[in-house]
């Protein structure tokens, strides 16, 4: 109760934090819509632009900015409070930003209402205006696309900081005396923007984000600032562009390197529409596996299984792959490429061609969807072969036997049938059918073979101490070599 | 009354050099800018509205707020100009200073108006030279940055609400504001630069001591 302010004074008073409030919330929203705001000055007074700013209303944003408000003011204890949040098109969100608009006890009763604290509200919006463009969250709004968005939400009462992560940092925007108590606008953002998706992750990723059901409330209550025409792309189901480029998305949006500092905040970016996808991390073997099981579904591989390979057969795997996104040794490439080898160039199977070429995946070709087909095809799978659990094993089998069982093999087939481009039967005696079909299945490169793979591996445990022995003599040399490199 | 003294200093490639100082510049006048003043009869005024737009740096990631008025904006972009071309000129790499500075006039009839500040913002901009695109890459991003921090400590000293002139009287309008814009109507402001060269020592304070030292013979 302030017997030293007038009721007109008061009421003025009243007026302007309420309206205050309103424009607060108008600024910050248009702010985080992704692009940018333009109004034009008008020299004659239209008289319905508060604070001589023109910032426009947009109607749901008032809409929901009153409905919070409900009536009251922000005062002692009573805060106003946007939250700004990004959602990615997974449906996991974070929360980047709260804006508060307090009020403490601190009166200045000698201020003057209707002119002091009217033109220092507007020089306080002005610095919101600069202010909400200076916050990292402003760089990912604007590069907001159909991979994720920013959201807002708008409540009255208790400031919660909580849903920021640790070190979240503050900037103070400014704070106007009244004679009721101090304005104090403020926005607290958060930094660390490391969170991990649910799916791939367990239990230690509860404290980094909030749990699904309280991600649920805030969707519900939250209003995409995206443009309409984004809106509806963005509640679309994810498409993933490419194999190599899309598997490396869906890893991406949930992993950011944790607790990087305010110095760089703007490098965390979500792979929007500017600016190339950043280098993707050595993606754990789990996250990899959840992408292949997103991309191509398949019989599931164990990744741990591949871990045991010989390092020279993954070597030779990853020349033969097709994804070349340096993802060496992955489960996922290493299922590609035996594929790559399994279905050979010319074969003969137009129906099989048919059905993956019309899924919507690249490299559908190779993508083992029907593992029936492809069993029963003798071109594809030699006789005896074992089953898919360790496919590069099997083929080696398989190239172990058909040096003897070619001429077998070969003669399943009708000679008529297998007509290559551009051969003809009659001229040469050697036609290209027939130089295929002999040289389709040469012997397995000795090095290769796992009797002397393993011999060689042990030829090469029992070398290792004298050539340790070597190296440490040299090690001066090498030293010398490495400074020259520096 | 004292005069209020800021200074803030960035340092910057060759190309940046007008886009970083005009984001300062506006952002400082954004915040001493109202609509223009309507005077009424009994000595009461309204005030025009002032629009905003956002404003992207080419060679900073940084985006600024200025107010909306294509005659401010080319004021500022040619005292800037002249500015950057006075740095680039003195070499590749220079330091040189901008100063945005708000006064108001007083009539001393019979004698000449005097000019008093009561701000001053000082600007030191320091030009680096680059090898190569990835430092190039690396200085946009950390030039932008900074800005942000500069935006910040602006916005720090204007909330501090310290002297601001009264506001005037119709007769006395314009030895407070500079009224011959359109749109809008800033605090009478004045831009002026100092270029330091090589040797450290600014090239007006050579001059002098030249002139001096010509007229002590």
């Amino acid at each position: 109760m302030d017997t030293d302010l007038n009721s007109q004074d008061r009421k003025d008073l009243d007026k302007f934090i309420k309206f205050f409030a309103l424009k607060t919330v108008q600024v910050i929203v248009q702010a985080r819509l992704g692009e940018k705001i333009c109004t034009r000055s008008s020299s004659s007074p239209t008289g319905s632009d508060w604070f001589n700013l023109a910032i426009k209303d947009i109607p749901e944003v008032t809409h929901e900015a009153k409905k919070a408000l409900a009536g009251q003011l922000p005062a002692v204890g009573r805060s106003m409070c946007v939250e700004i949040s990004l959602k990615t098109s997974e449906g996991d969100s974070m929360e980047l930003e709260i804006w508060c608009l307090e009020m403490n006890e601190k009166c200045d009763k000698e201020i003057k209402v209707s002119y002091t604290v009217y033109n220092r509200l507007s020089l306080l919006l002005k610095s919101l205006l600069a202010i909400t463009r200076v916050t990292p969250a402003y760089r990912l709004s604007r590069k907001q696309c159909h991979e994720y968005v920013i959201l807002y939400r708008i409540y009255f009462g208790e400031v919660q900081l909580s849903g920021l992560g640790e070190g979240f940092q503050t900037v103070r925007v400014g704070t106007v005396g009244t004679p009721l108590g101090t304005i104090t606008l403020s926005c607290a953002y958060r930094i660390n923007l490391a969170f991990m998706s649910t799916r791939t992750s367990g239990e230690d990723n509860a404290a980094a984000y909030p749990s699904v059901e309280d991600s649920q409330e805030v969707c519900t209550t939250s209003f995409s600032t995206s443009p309409p025409s984004q809106l509806s792309s963005s509640r679309l189901s994810y498409q993933p562009a490419a194999l190599g480029v899309g598997s490396a998305d869906l890893g991406y949006p949930v992993v950011f390197a944790g607790g990087l500092n305010a110095a760089h905040p703007h490098q965390l970016m979500v792979p929007g529409k500017e600016g190339g996808v950043p280098p993707v991390p050595n993606q754990p073997a789990h996250g990899t596996q959840a992408d292949h099981d997103r991309m191509v579904t398949c019989t599931p591989l164990d990744g741990s299984h591949y871990s045991a390979v010989t390092p020279s057969s993954s070597e030779e795997t990853e020349t033969v792959s097709n994804s070349s996104e340096g993802k060496s040794g992955s489960p996922h490439d290493l299922l590609e490429t035996i594929f790559v080898r399994k279905v050979g160039a010319f074969v003969n199977k137009p129906i099989n061609q048919v059905t993956m070429a019309s899924l919507d995946i690249p490299f559908a070709m190779f993508a083992p969807k029907n593992i029936a087909l492809e069993d029963n095809d003798p071109m594809v799978n030699a006789p005896d072969s074992p089953d898919i659990e360790s496919p590069l094993q099997g083929s080696l089998h398989s190239e172990g036997s058909s040096g003897s069982s070619s001429a077998n093999v070969h003669d399943d087939f009708v000679m008529v049938d297998f007509k290559p481009a551009f051969s003809k039967d009659d001229i040469i005696p050697m036609d290209l059918g027939t130089f295929y079909r002999e040289f389709q299945n040469p012997p397995q490169l000795s090095s290769l073979s796992i009797d002397i793979g393993a011999q060689s591996m042990a030829e090469d445990l029992d070398s290792l101490p004298e050539k340790l022995a070597v190296h440490e003599k040299n090690v001066k040399e090498f030293d010398a070599f490495v400074e020259t490199l520096q | 009354m004292n005069c209020r003294s800021e200074v803030l200093e960035v340092s910057v490639e060759g190309r940046q050099i007008e886009e970083a100082v005009l984001a300062v510049l506006h952002t400082i006048l954004l915040h001493r800018s109202t609509g223009k003043f309507h005077y009424k009869k009994e000595g009461t005024y309204s005030i025009g509205t002032v629009g905003t737009q956002d404003i992207d740096c080419d060679f900073i990631d940084f985006t600024y707020v200025r107010v909306t008025s294509e005659e401010l904006d080319r004021a500022l972009r040619k005292a800037v100009g002249e500015f950057k071309d006075a740095l680039r000129s003195s070499g590749s790499e220079g330091l040189g200073q901008i100063s945005l500075e708000f006064y108001q006039k007083k009539s001393r009839w019979p004698f000449s108006d005097e000019c008093i500040p009561w701000e001053v913002w000082t600007l030191k901009v320091n030009v680096v030279s680059l090898a190569n695109e990835q430092e190039r890459q690396i200085c946009r991003e950390k030039v932008g940055e900074k800005l942000c921090e500069k935006i910040i400590n602006v916005v720090e000293v204007m909330n501090r609400h310290e002297y601001l002139p009264k506001m005037p009287t119709q007769s006395e309008v314009d030895n407070v504001f500079e009224t011959g814009l359109r749109d809008v109507q800033p605090y009478l402001y004045k831009i002026s630069y100092q270029i330091t060269d090589s040797l450290g020592s600014s090239v007006t304070t050579t001059m002098r001591r030249l002139i001096k030292d010509t007229l002590a013979l």
